[in-house]
């Protein structure tokens, strides 16, 4: 036991995590290469034509898993920032650092990718449904996190600071969502209700859990190359970072 | 708790001392609502419409207005740390200040709301749910602000940043509060609203000092 917490210390410095995440990142790279091609062969070609929506729903298989990644990578986030402002482990915070706008690219794209889809099944690029308004909040809590922490210069202070706000954010997302989940069921007689989906057909759910797997091993693999980026401007004053650059 | 009521009645009257800083505040909660109706024109069934978000909007961007102000002097003049070394538990007097605040920047907007409302015909009894529903509130959003304002105290774009980071957070205040009303004009119960902004605001009471307690302490190394 006593051995164990060890090694898993040993990878909280910088200087040991930094080759470790080196020799990570080609797996979930690949992983993500697979998941992602297969995915996608099967959201285009074995898929079948959706009765109702037609060929347009083919968006879901980047807007689903983009919607997830962007929910889970929060999660994570705020959990290595809680790491890192209990433990006071370096790494832990820059991993939360690192994560967040892997986050918000994911926010943006469900977003984004969600105008596309509502466009020709709604009508509309836009409306005031529960998670689209939640999921812009969500954006909103990223863009927040990335501002607090750009906007302090000393470091340390910057992860501590932006910890606290990840962990306030977390608390707040379920109040959050259900406030606009009663709002918009006040406010609306429901005339778009997106919990009445048809039953998925099951090369659908394949494709989009595959997807889903592609966007997960890709935030990995992004993360990791970024922390690595972190982790060399942050640790530029010490030996092992001028003889890694060489 | 003697240290907690000396740091409110301390930081009232540093606030008397100076009262513009805080009519400002007040005068642009009157004027933001004022100009609504300039904006979308006189038609008082649309006005009585959109009185509850109005009010409840300009009453979240008056607290945000007033919130930097919180801890900076005190930043400055180094009175933060002497709180912080200080024998008195620093959340107290942080809970201390957020009363403060409240008292200064929300009751003045809770008295104010009902005359506001009348210009945007609300009746007597809608009147008084808002009245309620923001004396519920604005405590809350003095609270959950204070947590924003120890965040970026001293950094670079403070006050814009500032806005960034909580204005995402009082959106559950925003909508039950201004439901309340809209849900009493349309001739629905609003207790559940009510209660639950209550339920917040002793979620907010308890949490939010301790959490702003650990912001400053960030701050201040």
């Amino acid at each position: 036991m006593r051995q164990s917490l060890i090694q898993w210390f040993k990878f909280a410095s910088p200087q040991s995590f930094y080759p470790l995440a080196g020799r990570m990142i080609p797996w979930f790279w690949a992983a993500a290469a697979i998941f992602g091609i297969s995915g996608l062969w099967i959201s285009f070609f074995v898929a079948p034509t959706d009765a109702q929506q037609g060929e347009g729903y083919r968006i879901i298989f980047v807007h689903v898993p983009a919607s997830w990644m962007s929910m889970f990578i929060y999660l994570v986030m705020a959990f290595w920032a809680g790491l890192g402002l209990a433990l006071n482990t370096r790494v832990s915070a820059m991993m939360a650092q690192s994560l967040a706008p892997t986050g918000a690219l994911m926010a943006a794209l469900s977003l984004w990718t969600g105008a596309l889809w509502g466009k020709p099944m709604w009508g509309a690029w836009w409306v005031w449904d529960a998670r689209l308004t939640s999921e812009l909040i969500l954006f909103f809590l990223y863009l927040g996190f990335m501002a607090l922490q750009a906007a302090i210069d000393d470091p340390r202070r910057a992860d501590k600071a932006g910890a606290i706000l990840a962990l306030v954010g977390v608390v707040n997302i379920p109040i959050i969502y259900f406030s606009v989940k009663w709002w918009n069921t006040l406010h609306q007689g429901s005339t778009i209700n997106l919990n009445k989906a048809p039953s998925m057909a099951q090369t659908m759910l394949w494709g989009m859990l595959l997807m889903a797997l592609a966007f997960w091993m890709y935030s990995i693999a992004v993360a990791l190359m970024r922390v690595r980026a972190i982790i060399l401007e942050r640790e530029r004053h010490t030996e092992w970072v001028k003889h890694a650059v060489e | 708790m003697n240290a907690f009521f000396a740091t409110v009645r301390r930081d009232l009257l540093l606030a008397m001392r100076r009262k513009s800083e805080v009519l400002t505040a007040v005068f642009f909660f009157v004027i933001v609502t004022s100009l609504f109706p300039l904006g979308i024109g006189p038609e008082p069934v649309l006005l009585k419409k959109i009185a509850p978000g109005i009010l409840w909007v300009a009453a979240l961007l008056a607290t945000l207005l007033g919130l930097p102000r919180l801890f900076a002097a005190d930043h400055v003049d180094g009175t933060l740390e002497q709180m912080a070394l200080s024998p008195s538990p620093l959340g107290l007097l942080v809970a201390g200040k957020i009363l403060a605040h409240w008292l200064l920047c929300g009751l003045p907007l809770v008295l104010l709301a009902p005359v506001l409302g009348l210009q945007f015909d609300l009746d007597a009894s809608a009147l008084g749910i808002l009245t309620l529903a923001l004396l519920l509130g604005t405590p809350l959003l003095s609270l959950i602000g204070a947590i924003g304002a120890a965040l970026t105290l001293g950094v670079r774009g403070g006050g814009v940043l500032l806005a960034l980071l909580i204005l995402p957070l009082y959106i559950p205040a925003l909508i039950f509060g201004a439901g309340a009303v809209e849900a009493h004009i349309a001739g629905l119960e609003v207790g559940g609203h009510l209660s639950l902004l209550a339920a917040m605001l002793v979620l907010a009471a308890f949490f939010a000092p301790w959490a702003t307690t650990a912001a400053l302490r960030i701050a201040l190394e």
